[in-house]
């Protein structure tokens, strides 16, 4: 009985504040509810009206898989890239390491104010270096061709947790494997491929799996890259930066429709969940996992 | 010993083999240096550039090319910055907001963790893979029936809705704790039994101070995030003398335009 009590907080928790509210929520997505009135029975009105009539969902949809797509594994890569750098033995490895973490640091808000500034077209850090080797850079978050991209290399700023988790992995191989591939008389890049890779693609599935949940709730650096005050300027330019959330946000609290928001809240939930678990299953066939 | 001389007339490597190997070795050495300034610059000029254009007038901005150290150096940004917004206001309203949640987070998520570690009870396991699949739950999810329910109650536009939940435990949390809970030998538990201790004087007199480590890590985590934190802010803190430093922040934009230098 000791147990029971000691775990009740996050059994009302857990019933409070996520089993009553999803159940809700679910209701709420059959209805048309705008928080004035009491919500009204239209059954599935607005799943078919999201899947059939409103082109805003399926670019909000393809903005966010093309993060999940192409900006997860560019950041997965780098940050691998990052960790294999950050674990070579010399000396002031800290002091790398502190420069290469400390961005993650920083709220989501500040980094996107700070990354709207380097990437300014007119004044800007990369624009006036570019411009300096005589480039003429492109507008970077205000074209909407760039937009995303350059969302990617920002988010690659703040990469330092995964970089964390990485390093902690790397140096978790056994080193007699480098030695015995070294007599063997292997270089570098066949250590890195028949070694480290398999070795820790574990941690490349933990790192996938979670960067890719992170994605597709991705909604502060957007949010405050395309204006940030008001919602009807979210997505800008030319709904380039509107992602799921984003177009979530402004159903539930911008055009109050809380019906619709809720029936994309319950779509992104089964997305979410067939995303991990195709994750994890087709992720075991190429993770090398330790039997012993 | 008959071995031993066998193997040093018969070297595995010729020596002009191993000079060359050297030499690879100082050349992946020096190429892995280069990369990781190079690669550390990317991390570091964005914070070198926010320097120093932190330490410009508002005309030096638009200088071309730029300068890294302005000429003059203009300090007066900082003391600008604080007065531009209420930036004390929204401090205080920030670190109020976070000493709520983590002191209920620490409270609620160390009980919890407790039961699920130290407590041997029929069904423990199961409710521990419903807790850990909450982890998945979207925040979206929850969101809008969570914003309907604090309305009907009156507590938009106050702390309440942030910092209730953190009385109630937090997955991730209650998944750290316990596992490091798990580490803490059971001997001591048994000794502390023998003793008369019940089970909250073990939580409190035996796991607590051996757990100090880990809460603190709970406790640096869980400020940084609810720090950081944005949409949750956005949603319930309505007026802005509530604000926190996240929201506040894009005062710097909205009033009148960009106000790089600040």
């Amino acid at each position: 009985m000791y147990g029971i009590l000691f775990i009740s907080p996050w059994i009302i928790g857990f019933l409070v504040f996520q089993l009553y509210p999803i159940v809700l929520s679910l209701y709420y997505s059959f209805t048309n509810f705008s928080l004035i009135k009491p919500p009204d029975w239209i059954g599935l009105s607005n799943y078919i009206l999201l899947f059939t009539k409103d082109k805003n969902f399926y670019l909000a949809l393809s903005n966010t898989l093309y993060i999940a797509l192409i900006g997860v594994p560019v950041q997965l890569v780098f940050s691998f890239i990052c960790a294999l750098l950050l674990n070579q033995k010399i000396r002031s490895q800290v002091f790398f390491r502190t420069i290469y973490i400390v961005p993650t640091i920083m709220p989501a808000v500040a980094t996107a104010i700070l990354f709207r500034w380097v990437f300014n077209p007119e004044i800007g850090l990369v624009n006036s270096l570019l411009a300096s080797v005589h480039i003429n850079g492109p507008t970077w978050f205000a074209d909407p061709n760039w937009a995303k991209p350059t969302l990617i290399i920002m988010l690659c700023w703040t990469v330092g947790s995964t970089i964390i988790i990485y390093l902690a992995g790397l140096q978790g191989v056994p080193t007699e494997l480098y030695e015995s591939a070294e007599i063997e008389g292997a270089n570098g890049l066949q250590k890195l491929g028949f070694i480290t890779i398999p070795l820790i693609s574990p941690i490349t599935l933990f790192n996938l799996i979670t960067g890719l949940i992170y994605a597709f709730q991705m909604f502060t650096e957007p949010f405050t890259l395309s204006g940030g005050t008001d919602a009807s300027t979210l997505g800008r330019p030319q709904g380039s930066l509107l992602f799921y959330s984003i177009y979530l946000y402004q159903n539930a609290f911008y055009f109050t429709r809380m019906g619709k928001a809720s029936a994309m809240a319950w779509v992104l939930l089964v997305v979410i969940m067939i995303v991990t678990l195709v994750t994890l299953r087709t992720g075991n066939r190429w993770t090398n996992y330790e039997i012993r | 010993m008959q071995n031993r001389a066998a193997l040093k007339e018969t070297p595995i490597y010729s020596t002009t083999k191993i000079r060359w190997s050297k030499a690879s070795k100082k050349i992946s050495l020096i190429t892995g240096i280069v990369l990781l300034i190079l690669v550390g610059s990317f991390f570091f000029l964005p914070w070198l550039w926010l320097l120093s254009s932190s330490l410009k007038t508002l005309d030096q901005i638009f200088i071309q090319p730029p300068q890294w150290i302005p000429k003059p150096i203009d300090w007066s940004n900082f003391s600008k910055a604080i007065t531009y917004i209420p930036f004390f206001q929204y401090m205080a309203n920030t670190l109020v907001i976070c000493a709520f949640v983590v002191v209920g987070r620490v409270i609620s998520c160390s009980l919890v963790a407790y039961g699920f570690s130290r407590i041997r009870w029929p069904g423990r396991d199961f409710v521990f893979v419903l807790v850990l699949a909450t982890m998945m739950l979207p925040f979206q999810v929850s969101m809008i029936p969570l914003y309907v329910i604090f309305s009907r109650v009156h507590l938009v536009n106050t702390i309440v809705p942030l910092v209730l939940p953190a009385f109630f435990g937090d997955a991730f949390f209650i998944f750290l704790l316990r596992q490091f809970f798990l580490s803490i030998p059971h001997e001591l538990q048994e000794a502390a039994i023998i003793d008369g201790a019940n089970h909250f004087d073990i939580y409190w007199r035996v796991i607590l101070p051996l757990a100090r480590p880990a809460l603190i890590t709970l406790v640096i985590f869980s400020f940084l995030w609810t720090y950081t934190d944005f949409q949750g802010p956005l949603i319930y803190l309505t007026s802005p003398q509530k604000w926190t430093l996240s929201l506040g922040l894009r005062g710097y934009f909205s009033v009148h335009g960009a106000q790089w230098s600040l």
